[in-house]
């Protein structure tokens, strides 16, 4: 943390939570940093295919699936016939793909768009 | 659109910082500029994201930033996010005991008019009660084999003697403690042993006793002899002043295994703590003092009012201040009521339950009956087993579901009930007839002094971190339980 500067003991705790939250650790390569323990990582109805989904991890939430959730918006946006919530590509946001080649490699430069 | 609001927190400023003591977390951060400025900016009202980077005068990347931390730290929430609710979860069972206070003695040789075991406010009938007056050796020991039978893997647990006047029946006091080593010394594990007296019978054999055995001492005792003798007197309404006086210089010129606390209850006659403090201080010579305002009903002419506590607060705040510029200078000050919340501060102590009572410490009887605390020692309502039958698990958890602060939504909504929980169940039975009801009657008492501990607590953070560094390790010494 940078701003929120910790002064007792359950600020610390706070801190190494939302640190070792930071990322998700869908696709990277390479495991967690060394030193660092490895992360439990057990995906509960995880699609395996590159399809969009409804999807939780171990824990409930969406930071240990083996896919992130970008993934998939993207797919929502890209061909479901689920009207997904994504940005308003027409009028406010023409753009927010435009860095994302290949979503498997550049998912993380999808812009974060504020409604 | 979604907007960002406020999360619950307080906010306070010391030593030219400024700090968020997080709700309910109990975490307390240090903010710095940007981070400021969005705390300030939403106080007028919840925003989107892209006002406040329009609004603030910072990069985008730090606002972003500062956000995200903040949000992470629950400053901020989503205004339409569900707000949430306080999770309800009970203590493992089987929860293990780490102290338990004997009530040897039901009796006394004071008469204080405001005791909650004798005075006008009482819950057990101790004059003509089925009780024996005195604990007997035999309940004693079995009290010490239920300690060490309900204690699971701790390694250090803790006996208290409690009265009634203690040293009344010192007799018992000193065969538990010869019974007691040897017992944990074949479970394996270590017992720590202190008492709560009047000092109306310290004599020189006892107090040679007390520290060659490093019992640990509080005394109950209410400031110089005006004040002293103003309640804590014998049946016959003579003070206790003199008496006591060059019995405790004694004590404490003798007893040096152990730091010696006084124990003060303030009425609205008696309160002056600064005054207080000074005499058991330093003309006396205590190493600590630690004051509680009386329990009673408050119709009682000795209760504190409303305009009693504001005095009381500012009494308070004075000798923290002292207490800030002594501990900044690596000095010992004394007033145990800072020390005890700070050490909760740094730890970030969020409570479901106001106390240990009926959980990790419980009191006894002198008919060995177990109760929640030594204040309810005695009540059949309020019995939760007994040294024979070890405790009743059924009542045990009934009790901790109907005490957890989940159940009191008059304090859901306080930003001191991490610390506060509600308050005292001894109180709250005195005054509400309801040991789970929240004790009202000092709410702003508490915010207030917690505020003002949160500010000693950042002073400090910022002039001398090497003092909460102590509060890392586990205290030295435990106090006995309060009178």
């Amino acid at each position: 943390m940078k701003h929120l500067r910790r002064v007792n003991r359950k600020a610390a705790r706070i801190e190494r939570h939302l640190d070792e939250q930071r990322d998700v650790v869908a696709l990277q390569r390479g495991g967690p940093p060394q030193g660092a323990p490895p992360r439990p990582h057990i995906p509960l109805g995880c699609s395996l295919l590159f399809s969009p989904g409804w999807e939780a991890d171990s824990s409930g939430g969406a930071a240990g699936l083996c896919q992130p959730v970008e993934r998939d918006l993207f797919d929502c946006h890209l061909g479901c016939f689920w009207p997904a919530q994504v940005p308003d590509q027409l009028n406010h946001s023409p753009d927010w793909t435009s860095k994302c080649a290949a979503a498997q490699k550049d998912w993380r430069k999808i812009d974060l768009i504020f409604p | 659109m979604s907007l960002l609001a406020l999360g619950e927190f307080h906010r306070f400023s010391a030593a030219e910082s400024d700090f968020l003591y997080l709700v309910p977390s109990a975490a307390v951060f240090q903010l710095d500029e940007p981070s400021r400025a969005v705390l300030d900016l939403l106080g007028a009202g919840p925003l989107p994201v892209a006002a406040i980077l329009e609004q603030l005068p910072y990069p985008a990347d730090a606002l972003r930033e500062t956000i995200a931390e903040l949000i992470g730290a629950r400053a901020l929430r989503y205004a339409n996010a569900q707000p949430e609710s306080v999770p309800r979860e009970l203590p493992p069972s089987g929860f293990p005991l780490s102290t338990l206070v004997l009530n040897v003695s039901n009796q006394c040789n004071l008469s204080c008019a405001y005791c909650y075991e004798y005075g006008e406010d009482k819950i057990v009938d101790t004059a003509f009660g089925a009780q024996p007056k005195f604990m007997s050796q035999a309940t004693a020991d079995a009290a010490v084999d239920f300690l060490l039978g309900q204690c699971g893997p701790q390694k250090l647990v803790h006996l208290t003697f409690f009265g009634g006047e203690t040293l009344l029946n010192f007799r018992v006091v000193k065969t538990t403690i010869a019974y007691a080593r040897q017992r944990a010394e074949q479970a394996g594990k270590r017992i720590d042993f202190s008492l709560t007296t009047n000092a109306t019978l310290l004599s020189e054999e006892i107090i040679e006793y007390l520290a060659e055995n490093e019992v640990g001492v509080t005394i109950s005792i209410d400031g110089p002899r005006e004040m002293q003798d103003q309640f804590r007197v014998y049946h016959n309404g003579v003070g206790s002043y003199d008496v006591i006086a060059p019995k405790i210089r004694s004590l404490l010129q003798r007893h040096r295994s152990r730091p010696i606390g006084a124990r003060v209850t303030l009425t609205s006659q008696t309160l002056d703590a600064g005054r207080i403090f000074r005499h058991l201080r330093e003309e006396i010579g205590f190493w600590e003092v630690g004051f509680a305002p009386v329990t009673t009903s408050p119709n009682r002419l000795y209760a504190i009012g409303e305009s009693g506590f504001d005095r009381m607060l500012a009494q308070f705040r004075e000798l923290a201040d002292e207490f800030l510029e002594c501990s900044a200078a690596g000095r010992h000050h004394g007033f145990s009521n800072v020390r005890d919340t700070l050490e909760e501060i740094h730890k970030g102590v969020s409570k479901a339950y106001p106390c240990g009572a009926g959980l990790g410490l419980m009191g006894v009887s002198t008919d060995g009956d177990v109760a929640l605390c030594h204040r309810f020692a005695g009540s059949d309502s309020h019995k939760i087993g007994s040294v024979g039958n070890g405790i009743d698990r059924q009542v045990q958890v009934r009790w901790l579901e109907q005490h957890h602060i989940a159940e009191k939504t008059d304090c859901s909504r306080c930003w001191a009930r991490p610390l506060c929980s509600g308050g005292c169940y001894h109180e709250a039975h005195v005054r509400y007839g309801d040991t789970a009801h929240p004790n009202l009657h000092y709410c702003e008492w508490i915010r207030g002094w917690t505020d003002t501990c949160l500010r000693i607590y950042g002073a400090l953070w910022v002039r001398n971190p090497k003092f909460l560094e102590q509060l890392d390790q586990e205290p030295e010494y435990e106090t006995s339980a309060a009178s």
